[in-house]
């Protein structure tokens, strides 16, 4: 039996597990990265490896080291350094004396053999053609509703009254999704979630909203990005980010299939300002950027690894775009030696910024002083 | 009509092309002064932080030229080959300069996007002889005398010389060979790059940079690594270096990079792992805007002494 593992990426690595143990593989289970695991990385990763790099390279040694025989991943198609991030990791783990096999997933556009290969190769069970289709309907769903249970976090925690309850709940929300067996299962649990969520007791105003774009890894994970969701939640500023990991898989490997590229708005949004794809999520950061502009969000963060090259070609637009659309914009970059309190710092900088800079729109449309300091910010 | 070209990023790859072609058109050709302190502070003042020197120098090179010219050319690279395309910052680079650099409206963008036949050049190129009202004939003539210059450029460099430096001959007895590794925009640079080449060759050692590796030794080794990279300049350098490491035609190899560039960490990783595997002795030497040169002069000349003492050593043990 092979012992599978696998990057770890948000909560998806619970429904990942399942789809592994389903096709008949033992799964070790990536550990939550620590600055241990980044300490790791860093060792061995070059100096210019970007954050998910080493953050990646870190859950892959400790995997190893607790038993897993092969390892998994996503492949692409560039320009982005991340499609090969594999083949690298691949050659300094070998390097490093351990044995393993390495699978890449590739996108199925350009290369759809490859791809069946690697997952003929990572099914080691008789399945049907009826089992095929219970397990995608099973983790497309169980995908959707790991988003929906974050997304709901993220609108409920600046509403919240009693600190830090809004966390619990998500928790025990994530605990009820990683015990699901079967479809029917997901449907009863979806509707706890909802239940759930109602139960909490909620403020009434309307909190600031910041827009969260940037690099997928960064943006997905909460232990690369030093919980920022959290953060701002606390500061009780409503913070949405642009990347799911459902909806990206969906428009970037399904739609890949059919030749389709995805996310077509987003894209069409940035292309008076971006007008070459550059891979990573560079478009989509600034195209995400403009429309939450459109909604009315009051702000926007743009977080980056360092070196991140599609982001750094973003970072450089994103500030005139932004000012153009009048709204607020933070560009965070984040490494190995990023510290938790000099972010928060930062980013209670930006949402005390955004507050004055809404009180003031307020009172100049109203010419009444009173109103404005009627929200509270 | 004058038409700046910045020197930087792909010129110095491309130059004879570009030069010859505009110049044939009919226009005046003015590149921007050789890099300097000034034109790198100019750079560094705008472009964004995160970006690598090359990147910055192009912004201050631009600068350099504002002013001067009735249009900067500004070259958008996508693909010039089948296999592969180029660093994210040159697909963006001219979004970047627009966004970057204030009241810069003079900018003749030209999309490179010639990877599928070899058609496609001319027809760039006659597209950007009719933005100028140039005829049909005129553009064909230059394109072709613009390729005979790249081509000439090329044998040039085949034959021992880098005509980017002024260098013309190199001693063929020389004691060490070293090969250099490292994208033209760095290598012949001789601000950025403190003109190691001419040290090195100073110092006795005869050079070999990727562009004097013929193209059809470099291709042997793209079946090397699992998957093929996906930034031109890259293949370049990861096959010659494969070349120096699989045929061992030098002594040592040194790989020249910019602080920060994206490419080149898996680049440099690569060569690295390979050469420790071959015994091969390998120096990396990273670039930004602090770079001393103290610093990097020391470097060379304790590697390339290590190398003579390893000769020693071999010579005395066989």
């Amino acid at each position: 039996m092979r012992k599978v593992s696998f990057p770890y990426v948000g909560n998806a690595t619970i429904t990942f597990k399942k789809l592994m143990n389903t096709f008949g593989n033992e799964v070790v289970l990536p550990r939550r990265p620590t600055e241990e695991t980044l300490s790791l990385g860093t060792k061995y990763a070059p100096e210019f490896a970007c954050l998910p790099f080493k953050i990646v390279l870190g859950t892959y040694i400790e995997a190893l080291e607790a038993g897993a025989d092969t390892l998994v991943s996503t492949g692409g198609v560039g320009p982005c350094r991340a499609g090969l991030y594999t083949t690298l990791h691949e050659k300094i783990l070998k390097s490093l004396g351990y044995d393993f096999e390495m699978i890449t997933l590739e996108p199925p556009g350009r290369h759809l053999r490859e791809l069946v290969a690697s997952i003929k190769k990572l099914v080691n069970r008789r399945l049907t053609f009826a089992d095929y289709y219970r397990i995608i309907r099973f983790v497309w769903k169980e995908l959707q509703l790991l988003d929906k249970a974050e997304r709901l976090s993220h609108k409920i925690r600046p509403l919240e009254v009693k600190k830090g309850e809004t966390t619990k709940t998500y928790r025990k929300c994530t605990e009820l999704i990683a015990q699901a067996k079967d479809y029917r299962d997901l449907l009863e649990i979806e509707r706890e979630i909802e239940l759930l969520y109602e139960r909490i007791e909620k403020k009434d105003y309307d909190p600031l909203k910041i827009g969260i774009v940037g690099e997928i890894y960064v943006v997905i994970e909460p232990a690369a990005n030093l919980e920022i969701e959290e953060m701002l939640g606390d500061l009780g500023v409503y913070a949405e980010r642009s990347m799911f990991l459902a909806s990206y898989t969906f428009y970037n490997a399904v739609m890949d299939l059919f030749r389709m590229p995805g996310e077509r708005d987003v894209k069409k949004l940035a292309s008076p300002y971006f007008k070459e794809m550059c891979g990573g999520h560079g478009r989509e950061s600034v195209g995400n950027a403009i429309l939450f502009a459109k909604r009315g969000f009051d702000g926007v963060i743009q977080l980056s690894p360092f070196t991140c090259i599609p982001e750094i070609v973003a970072k450089s637009i994103l500030p005139k775009v932004c000012a153009e659309y009048d709204i607020g914009f933070l560009s965070i970059t984040l490494d190995e030696q990023t510290g938790k309190e000099g972010l928060r710092t930062r980013v209670e900088a930006f949402v005390d910024l955004l507050a004055a800079k809404r009180k003031n729109k307020l009172m100049n449309k109203k010419g009444d002083v009173a109103y404005g300091t009627l929200l509270g910010h | 009509m004058k038409i700046g070209v910045p020197r930087a990023l792909a010129y110095y790859a491309y130059y004879p092309f570009i030069n010859t072609f505009f110049e044939e058109l009919g226009l005046e050709v003015v590149v921007s002064d050789p890099t300097s302190k000034k034109i790198i502070d100019a750079g560094v003042e705008d472009a964004v932080a995160d970006a690598c020197v090359p990147v910055k120098l192009f912004h201050g090179h631009v600068k350099n030229l504002m002013g001067r010219v009735d249009y900067i050319f500004v070259p958008r690279l996508v693909r010039v080959n089948k296999e592969a395309t180029f660093c994210p910052k040159f697909l963006g680079l001219p979004d970047m300069l627009v966004f970057s650099l204030e009241n810069f409206t003079n900018m003749l963008e030209v999309r490179i996007d010639i990877g599928k036949s070899k058609k496609q050049l001319f027809f760039l190129c006659l597209s950007v002889a009719r933005k100028f009202k140039k005829s049909f004939f005129k553009a064909w003539c230059a394109y072709r005398k613009a390729k005979e210059s790249l081509k000439n450029f090329k044998f040039e460099f085949l034959k021992g010389s880098i005509p980017p430096l002024g260098i013309n001959v190199q001693v063929n007895n020389a004691d060490v060979r070293l090969g250099i590794v490292g994208y033209p925009y760095l290598l012949y640079d001789p601000y950025v790059s403190f003109d190691i080449i001419n040290k090195l060759i100073k110092m006795g050692a005869y050079v070999i940079t990727p562009e004097m590796v013929p193209e059809k030794e470099k291709r042997k080794y793209a079946v090397k690594l699992k998957k093929t990279l996906f930034w031109t300049f890259s293949n370049n350098v990861l096959r010659t270096a494969f070349h120096f490491l699989e045929t061992k035609c030098v002594d040592g190899i040194i790989h020249v990079t910019a602080f920060g560039c994206g490419p080149d960490f898996i680049v440099d990783k690569i060569i690295e792992l390979e050469a420790k595997e071959r015994k091969m002795p390998f120096l990396t030497i990273a670039f930004d805007e602090h770079t001393g040169q103290e610093g990097i002069n020391t470097r060379l000349e304790a590697f390339v002494d290590m190398l003579r003492r390893r000769k020693i050593k071999e010579a005395i043990v066989v």
